[in-house]
């Protein structure tokens, strides 16, 4: 028994000494490459990274082994296989027990990541130019800056009928609390609903005389969405109103850079809130001048009054 | 060392618990004497209030049918297929009569031989060729003839002709239905889905159900998603529909791949589907004479049950179809499509009565979807629109012959987690609804409003849904995915949902029959204030009667238009001979509260 206390006495002096190393190296190399970072696990730059995912094999040594396999090619030294479990073969069923061909295996992994990043050289994905205001800012602005009545058309376009995101922009309700652009006394909301043919929003827009035009995208399974989304750029192109409109869309996967890619002005992605996208239309408005460009027009500015 | 014998809460192995404890046999512990004390004439007069206002809307649909229904009936009496130009045949032979009516009958409508019903045309072309209705759909299809030009018969013998054509399909839906029920019986429940045998009386050791979705948008990898979830232990398997379908007036025809978010809800596909549920319930010990004793798999169902959407403009169809490929569950509602799909509200009324009455016959559980008011609306503010909701949705199934015990009413856990107290007032809501409807199969619904992205805390929220849910003894619960709102869900995810559930279930699966309510308490008072919220809005809704209350925006803050909204022309005054050959055999099965059942809260409706 003394022996093995001893030993292992021996071993955490020299554990410790090797850690006492290991930090010196690392604060040398720190200071070397003050800028390169790495995931922070529980220390500087240890690059620990969890990552979960599902392999097409029956769990076992091989699915572990292949995980391993893939998390290196990921970039991740020294992967350790946390969780493994079958997905597929119940106990004792009789695809188990056939040696079926198919299987799924679930895995946790961890691993330390060797790519490094510089901060200094990071460029920010442009998100929309929007400086956020509030419901009583946003109906200031429009009043003081624009001095009429802004209309948005808005419509969820294609075959998608998933009117959430649109109706929490939109409509009275809102979304956590923040009433959506039905509720601005400046701003004319038309909520089209679901499943609106490109041209039928198009024709929709020339008749109310559309400052800003609202798409929403919840559907993109085989990213269907793209398609549709570049139909409607092309519509208002041919119309020749593309640039007279602020042309906006949004749903759970579109980014501000996929929607300036597809030919929009901006593209607001998950939790994003009827302030925010408000507050966008009226500062675009301005910036592209085109509140002046429109003469008020006197019945709607009336109206906002009441 | 031999294991210690079992105490008196059985060994804490998770699979054990899979098996009842062995706690002395208790009287039945179900009954509410010390839970919510709610007020029994409030709910009456709900209850009265909600029979009323349907009772308003059935004297308006028993006087008229749909295109949808009739192609219905088309289906029953033995015609599928496409035409040429890939056009559903029902729907071609229904086109046809009504194209071909005003030819014969002079002066009359458009829909004026629609208003005899379908069948009385094409009973009268079976008479008059002997050919197979089938053969009859195919020339019609061809454009060989148009079936309202055909010499008229006598009329006893069409109606006769028509009844013998409904036989063979309404055999097979009694078929179906005592097939299921066999099947049903290994999992301990009876016909009526209540626990039997050790379990009568208590809570029963599957329930709530573990409803999973799949959502691939192709039936073959749904199928292998589908397979993996019943492994996994899931008891349900909705196949999620592609979008856009619910707005379809026609049923895409065989195995279809495509589709968006979802999909395509066709009868191959249903098949398809059908066909690998049974299989790994067979190899899970399902089968006829299966293994027994240790086959069982912890968790794995032995008749995986099947859901699809019995919704949208074509909902009459998809009953047919669901009932002839034994689907378990449907997706049923008498007023979603009216509000989230803006389908016309007459439509939808005289639709939903159809597909009930067919529902009813197969013997399928209906899931009504009062959960997605709180998807839209507030779920505190909008919580008595819930119940109101339930209460008229009842009352529908009612009449189309629906027992209790086949009408999974909906709500769900959707209050801001950032509330305090929030779960309290998931209790009172969950709670409540039990007691209010005790022999529904509810149907609970996960969170989905609150849910991130942020994987972690929706894996926590979901464990605290399962929680109030074998708490509040519900019967099905869908089981929300930690991945809501990021994507459709992977393989793991619904792994992760099947264990996260039975690790919760497992381990609370009694603690309902341990728990009072503190009187006056904030979860009582909390249900005393929905109930009675309730109660009220149905008393206005009584008052103006449904549809216009509708277009006042009751429920959900959706207003609709009564001619307005998708499929309104589709809907036909019945003319005073009209005939439908399916209600007649389904009536023994339709007659108003089911087979002769009690009705819960013991008011018999009518």
């Amino acid at each position: 028994m003394p022996a093995a206390k001893e030993a292992g006495a021996a071993a955490k002096e020299a554990g410790a000494a090797a850690k006492e190393a290991g930090t010196a190296k690392m604060q040398v190399r720190t200071a070397e490459k003050m800028a390169e970072i790495r995931p922070y696990g529980d220390t500087p730059n240890d690059g620990r990274v969890q990552l979960s995912f599902t392999l097409p094999l029956a769990a076992g040594a091989a699915a572990a082994e292949a995980a391993r396999l893939l998390a290196r090619k990921m970039g991740l030294q020294e992967p350790q296989v946390a969780f493994m479990q079958d997905l597929y073969a119940g106990a004792g069923s009789r695809a188990a027990a056939s040696g079926a061909a198919i299987g799924f295996s679930f895995l946790i992994l961890y691993g330390r990541c060797v790519h490094t990043i510089d901060p200094a050289a990071i460029e920010v994905p442009p998100a929309a130019d929007v400086h956020e205001m509030d419901f009583y800012e946003i109906n200031d602005f429009i009043a003081r800056r624009i001095g009429r009545r802004v209309v948005v058309v808005g419509a969820c376009t294609g075959s998608d009928a998933h009117t959430l995101g649109l109706d929490a922009i939109m409509n009275m309700k809102g979304y956590t609390g923040r009433p959506g652009l039905e509720r601005y006394p400046w701003f004319e909301a038309i909520n089209l609903g679901s499943q609106v043919p490109n041209e039928t929003l198009v024709a929709k827009a020339i008749d109310a005389g559309a400052d800003a035009i609202l798409v929403s995208q919840v559907v993109t399974q085989k990213d269907v969405h793209v398609p549709n989304l570049t139909q409607l750029v092309d519509l208002l192109e041919a119309e020749g109103i593309r640039d007279d409109v602020i042309l906006i869309c949004g749903g759970p996967r579109v980014s501000h850079e996929l929607a300036v890619e597809l030919g929009y002005d901006a593209g607001f992605g998950p939790g994003t809130l009827p302030p925010t996208v408000a507050a966008y239309i009226a500062q675009e408005m301005v910036r592209r001048g085109l509140a002046a460009q429109c003469q008020p027009k006197q019945g709607i500015a009336g109206r906002a009054e009441n | 060392m031999p294991p210690e014998p079992k105490g008196p809460l059985g060994p804490p192995e998770l699979p054990e618990l899979l098996d009842p404890p062995d706690l002395p046999s208790q009287p039945d512990l179900t009954g509410p004497p010390d839970w919510l004390d709610l007020d029994q004439r409030l709910i009456a007069q709900a209850r009265a209030s909600a029979a009323r206002v349907a009772g308003e809307v059935q004297a308006f649909i028993d006087r008229h049918t749909t295109v949808s229904i009739e192609r219905a009936v088309i289906r029953l009496l033995g015609v599928d297929g496409v035409t040429e130009d890939e056009w559903p045949l029902p729907n071609a032979v229904v086109e046809n009569i009504q194209v071909g009516a005003p030819d014969v009958l002079r002066g009359a409508d458009e829909n004026a031989g629609l208003a005899r019903g379908a069948a009385y045309w094409l009973a009268n072309a079976v008479l008059h060729f002997g050919d197979s209705p089938q053969e009859i759909a195919e020339a019609v299809g061809r454009g060989a003839f148009d079936l309202t030009e055909i010499p008229q018969h006598d009329d006893g013998a069409i109606r006769w002709t028509a009844l013998e054509l409904a036989v063979p399909a309404m055999e097979q839906i009694a078929a179906n239905r005592r097939r299921r029920e066999r099947a049903l019986a290994i999992n301990g429940l009876d016909g009526r889905w209540a626990p039997t045998g050790a379990d009568q009386g208590r809570c029963h050791r599957h329930k709530p159900l573990l409803y999973v979705i799949v959502a691939t948008g192709d039936i073959r990898e749904d199928v292998v998603q589908a397979q993996a979830a019943v492994r996994q232990g899931a008891d349900i398997v909705a196949v999620i529909r592609s979008t856009g379908q619910s707005l379809f007036d026609y049923v895409p025809y065989g195995e279809v791949r495509g589709g968006f978010g979802g999909t395509y809800a066709t009868q191959e596909n249903f098949r398809i589907m059908r066909r690998a549920l049974d299989e790994v319930g067979a190899e899970l010990g399902g089968g006829a004479g299966g293994g027994g004793g240790g086959g069982r798999v912890a968790g794995g169902a032995r008749y995986p049950l099947q859901v699809n959407y019995c919704s949208g403009l074509c909902m009459p169809e998809i009953a047919a179809m669901g009932a002839l490929e034994r689907l378990d569950m449907m997706l049923n509602d008498a007023m979603y499509g009216i509000l989230f799909r803006d389908i016309n509200m007459q439509r939808t009324f005289v639709d939903q009565h159809f597909s009930r009455a067919l529902n009813a016959c197969a013997g399928i559980i209906i899931n009504t979807g009062e959960d997605n008011y709180t998807t839209v609306d507030d779920p505190i503010r909008a919580a008595h629109t819930v119940l109101a909701s339930q209460f008229i949705n009842e009352q529908f199934a009612h009449r189309a012959g629906l027992p209790d015990e086949q009408i999974g009413l909906g709500h769900a856990f959707q209050i801001d987690p950032e509330l305090e107290d929030g779960l309290l007032l998931e209790i009172a809501q969950a709670q409540m609804t039990r007691q209010i409807f005790p022999r529904s199969p509810l149907k609970y619904m996960p969170p989905t409003r609150h849910i991130t992205g942020n994987i972690f805390r929706a894996y926590l929220m979901q464990a605290m849904f399962n929680l109030v849910g074998v708490l509040t003894g519900q019967d099905i619960q869908l089981l929300g995915m930690l991945t809501e709102a990021t994507h459709t869900p992977f393989m793991q995810d619904r792994w992760l949902a099947v264990d996260g559930a039975r690790y919760v279930m497992g381990t609370a699966r009694h603690l309902r029959e341990e728990v009072l309510f503190r009187r006056g308490g904030a979860v009582e008072r909390r249900a005393q204030q929905v109930l009675g919220e309730a109660a009220a809005l149905l008393k206005e809704v009584e008052a103006t009667g449904l549809m216009a209350a509708l277009e006042k925006g009751v429920f959900a803050g959706v207003r609709r238009r009564i001619d307005g909204g998708k499929g309104a022309d589709g809907v036909i005054r019945k003319a005073p001979d009209y005939f439908n050959p399916i209600l007649e055999v389904a009536a023994p099965f339709t007659a108003v509260g089911g087979k002769g059942g009690v009705q819960q809260g013991g008011v018999k409706s009518l």
